[in-house]
């Protein structure tokens, strides 16, 4: 047995030990106690990639397995990771396990809950550790799915509605997606030979460019539907205030890093030229992305929604950075995406926590609850501060990477883009502060929330995971940066082979 | 009759001694006592049928070349099998009710002779013997859907698929008629050979392709369809858009790659376009039904439009993908009208208003049907999803990617309304649910092999390999 497989393995022993599960009130804590043997093994497993490659292990990939699987399709079951797969998978366990302590309080068909939580995590890891085309297609699918029962389900507000539309979107995206991967399968082969699935062989070969014309939008906006593109982001909005706060977390968190991971893990590595031909088209679409989120948050009343849209704005910055397609570009991406997932996963929860107090979400309805929750407004705080990018923070860290990364082309339509997408910091500034302002400070307006408990021992334990990973990555990004800039290498040659700037 | 004779046609003798037998049966049971036996005994002697069915054997043909048979069709003739007893399954309770009791064995012995009549088609190698089949395969079903004659709506069900067939089969007629006119022969090798894809040979074509269209109902030919599926009696559904579906688009697919390959620009053409319309048509109509039966009806429509990209491809991936999909459809279909089925027993209820807060009084129903919905939609990691992929594999793989990109968007349509079931079953409030019941064993012995069918053909490569090894192309 391999050591990736285990991560979806796990998660698998975890939903059978739920399903025989006799006392319904154990549930949290099997599943506490599955996703927690996942976070040791995604410690372990950064460990072992960090000493392989001190060790002088240069391959692309480590770790890697692969199983035939559909013979006659050339379709296997390969796994292997690099820098980025590790860190991402190291993000989702992260996510994954506060996710779990957040949704402590589930009553309503928790066995269920769990069980669909725990599934979309599974279909998380194994994209990740994916380096099959089909598997990873196959896992994508297997994360979109859940999100409709557990927003349906347990969701509140018009949850029906949100969790068709979210549904339906992301399988949009998917179906382009599907259209990509076929094109990229039968243009594997350009000189004969036999079609493959496998990312590591097809970045070997070129594909002709009148195909990757064809299928880079396609994949890229398959990809970019999760990654909240503009103008496909609108399922985002909708879809995160509607869920459960765990599902908010796992989705803001790390189901839209997949998008981010796929564009460039598949869409640019493996088609280039089309990528450096039509990556314009896409960089007005992220930069409107990026801004357009920003503001949408600001004029935003309800704690979700703000955040919601925030979401959009950061994950368009990863697609962003992504386009620029340079290695300290590349570099941020990847960090912005863990530094987005962890911070927006402790949003999440601490306005799932908040709400669970109030019973509202409408910051206008709030305020004064510094004095009244202290915990969480200070954790709340924090979030925020990372989010508005202080150094010190991991928000701090990815974004500064990205605009310098973008900053190094020198043609003005990079620089103009850069400079519109920088400013989306101010923006961000303000509806941070906004909030702070209007929720956490001033008068308590409700008196009914002047005797509101404070954070209990498993929220706790949530937000203090997500705080300590958000700080460490602000204090100490050295390792990340460099774990993650060592496997863009390849990468990157294979982009600057083509056009070197 | 010699011993290799026999093997070669053990399906079709099989199953006549079988449909012998239960009448032989029905002589000595007393209609006093009930003949629930009977029922019994024909799942248990299908079940043997079924077994022999898979007993391996050479490739051969009889009488003079009219009857062919080889790994492929046994296959096909094996994945009906599978089906019709899944069929037979699900009919237990129903045929357990007083109106129907004293018919079973009626019942029994008209499914059998239609799936006598589908192996005899599929194992045609002339036209005639084709022709023949076909008919003994449809004749029962009209009578099969006019069960429930005390119904007006069974009894209609009845009398539109008897007219529409037998126009079908006139319009399909006139098709041989023209080859036979053009070629001087019915037999398919010799047909084949003979075909030049002349004006008239192709007028032909278009009217047989016509017929079989209307036994797929594919668009424009489909409008039958809906209103036999309601009318008919439940298990009678099933057994139209699963088995008898399914018969004929393997018989279609033999004919198309073996007899017409000289045209295959021509029927590639007709097909894209019928393909695109069956695709959108179904799932577009399909949205706005409330009636189960008739919702299923028009996915099963959809699902067809799905099953040509793997004909218009033209390859032997294209006929792999067209069989494992097949098989994929008939543990997904009958395992959605096994819950249809057991719910229409139990609680005589059908529209999807029903099923509201299915979830809460019979958990384990609704999980099986959502699964049986998600398999139907492609959504990993049920089969469904491995056998729409393989089939988008096999249209891209000649280059119709357009063709594709439409099929996966119909994908989006059909996801929406399956999902509409899930909606009603897990979060629509209601306040007089379905009351929670025990499902008898044979519904669950039926959605359990469903349900196991599902999760097992997607996985187990070796099964798509196995089916691959025995496709051919062009």
């Amino acid at each position: 047995m391999d050591i990736l497989s285990l991560f979806v393995i796990i998660p698998f022993l975890t939903i059978t030990g739920i399903l025989f599960l006799k006392d319904e009130k154990k549930v949290q804590l099997v599943s506490a106690f599955g996703m927690g043997i996942q976070l040791i093994m995604a410690g372990i497993l950064i460990f072992l990639y960090l000493s392989a490659r001190h060790a002088g292990n240069t391959d692309e990939m480590l770790f890697m397995k692969d199983f035939v699987w559909f013979k006659s399709l050339n379709i296997h079951y390969a796994v292997g990771v690099d820098g980025i797969s590790v860190a991402m998978i190291g993000l989702t366990s992260l996510v994954v396990f506060a996710g779990i302590f957040a949704s402590w309080e589930v009553e309503f068909l928790r066995k269920e809950f769990f069980i669909s939580l725990i599934l979309l995590a599974s279909g998380v890891f194994g994209f990740f550790i994916s380096i099959d085309l089909f598997t990873m297609f196959l896992f994508y699918e297997l994360a979109v799915i859940p999100m409709y029962l557990l927003i349906g389900i347990w969701g509140s507000g018009p949850k029906e509605y949100s969790a068709m539309k979210l549904t339906l979107m992301l399988m949009g995206g998917s179906a382009l997606l599907l259209l990509g991967i076929l094109g990229i399968y039968f243009n594997s082969a350009p000189d004969g030979g036999q079609y493959t699935y496998n990312i590591l062989e097809i970045s070997k070969i070129t594909i002709p460019i009148e195909a990757q014309r064809f299928f880079f939008p396609m994949t890229f906006v398959g990809f970019g539907v999760l990654g909240a593109l503009f103008p496909f982001h609108t399922w985002s909005p909708d879809g995160h205030a509607s869920a459960p706060t765990a599902v908010s977390m796992l989705h803001a968190g790390v189901l839209m890093k997949l998008g981010g991971y796929g564009a460039f893990r598949v869409a640019i590595f493996l088609m280039p030229e089309a990528a450096q031909e039509l990556s314009w088209i896409f960089i007005i679409l992220t930069s409107i992305s990026v801004v357009y989120g920003a503001f949408g948050a600001v004029v935003q009343k309800d704690l979700k929604y703000i955040n919601a849209y925030s979401s959009v704005s950061h994950c368009g910055l990863v697609l962003f950075a992504v386009l620029m397609m340079n290695q300290t570009a590349l570099n941020g991406a990847v960090i912005q995406m863990i530094s987005h997932g962890l911070m927006t996963a402790l949003f999440f929860a601490l306005i799932g926590m908040i709400y669970g107090r109030t019973h509202t979400r409408m910051i206008d309805q709030m305020g004064g609850l510094m004095k009244v929750i202290p915990f969480l407004s200070v954790a709340y705080v924090i979030a925020g501060l990372a989010s508005l990018g202080l150094p010190g923070l991991s928000g701090f860290v990815a974004e500064m990477t990205v605009f310098v990364g973008a900053f190094q082309h020198i043609d003005t339509f990079h620089r103009v883009a850069t400079i519109v997408v920088v400013s989306s910091i101010v923006i961000t500034a303000v509806y941070i502060l906004r909030v702070v302002a209007i929720l956490l400070l001033g008068p308590t307006k409700d008196p009914h929330y002047e005797h509101l408990p404070d954070a209990k021992w498993y929220e706790k334990l949530s937000v203090v995971t997500l705080i300590a990973s958000v700080a460490a990555i602000g204090m100490a990004p050295l390792w990340l940066s460099t774990m993650i800039g060592k496997s863009l290498h390849p990468i990157v040659e294979k982009i600057i082979a083509i056009s070197p700037f | 009759m010699s011993s290799e004779t026999f093997i070669l046609m053990r399906h079709e003798l099989l199953l006549t001694a079988a449909a012998l037998l239960v009448l032989i049966a029905e002589i000595f049971t007393d209609p006093r006592k009930g003949r629930g036996g009977i029922s019994i005994l024909s799942i248990i002697v299908y079940s043997i049928v079924t077994l022999a069915g898979f007993i391996p054997s050479g490739d051969g043909s009889l009488f003079g070349g009219m009857y062919i048979t080889d790994g492929t069709r046994l296959l096909m003739k094996n994945i009906l099998n599978i089906g019709v007893l899944l069929v037979l399954i699900q009919s237990v309770d129903w045929l357990k009710k007083e109106e129907n009791s004293g018919r079973l064995s009626e019942y029994i012995i008209l499914v059998l002779s239609t799936i006598i009549g589908m192996n005899f088609m599929i194992s045609a190698g002339h036209f005639l013997m084709f022709y023949i089949g076909l008919e003994l395969a449809t004749i029962p079903i009209t009578a099969l859907a006019a069960f429930e004659r005390y119904r007006n709506k069974s009894a209609e069900g009845g009398i539109k698929l008897i007219f529409s067939s037998a126009l079908s089969s006139g319009i399909l007629l006139y098709g041989l008629s023209i080859f036979y006119g053009t070629t001087g022969t019915l037999y398919f090798s010799e047909v084949s050979s003979l075909f030049r894809g002349e004006n008239l040979q192709i007028l032909g074509f278009i009217f047989f392709l016509a017929g079989m269209a209307f036994k797929i109902s594919l668009v424009p030919f489909h409008l039958w369809a809906a209103d036999v599926y309601e009318g008919a009696p439940v298990n009678i559904t099933s057994y139209l858009s699963v088995v008898s579906k399914g018969a004929a688009v393997f018989i279609l697919i033999i004919i198309l790659f073996t007899v017409f390959p000289v045209i295959i620009d021509v029927w590639q053409k007709t097909i894209y376009v019928i393909a695109v319309l069956t695709m959108t048509i179904g799932n577009l109509f399909a949205i706005r039904q409330q009636n189960l039966k008739r919702f299923l009806a028009f996915s099963s429509i959809s699902q067809a439009g799905y099953i040509l990209l793997g004909f218009i491809s033209g390859n032997e991936l294209g006929m792999a993908t067209v069989i494992y999909y097949i098989l994929v459809y008939v543990f997904s279909n009958l395992g959605a009208f096994g819950v249809v089925t057991a719910i229409s027993n139990a609680a005589g209820k059908e529209n999807m208003d029903d099923y509201n807060g299915l979830y809460q009084t019979n958990p384990k129903l609704s999980l099986a049907m959502t699964l049986s919905l998600f398999s139907l939609a492609g959504i990993p990691p049920v089969a469904g999803f491995f056998g729409k992929f393989f089939l988008f594999t096999a249209a891209a793989q000649e280059g119709f990617y357009i063709l594709v990109l439409i099929a996966v968007l119909n994908t989006i349509i059909s996801l929406y309304f399956y999902l509409l079931v899930v909606k009603a079953m897990f979060m629509n409030k209601n306040e007089t649910p379905i009351v929670k019941f025990r499902s008898t064993f044979s519904t669950k012995l039926a959605l359990g092999l469903c349900i196991a069918g599902i999760v097992v053909t997607g996985f187990a490569s070796s099964l798509f390999e196995m089916i691959r090894n025995l496709s051919f192309g062009v």
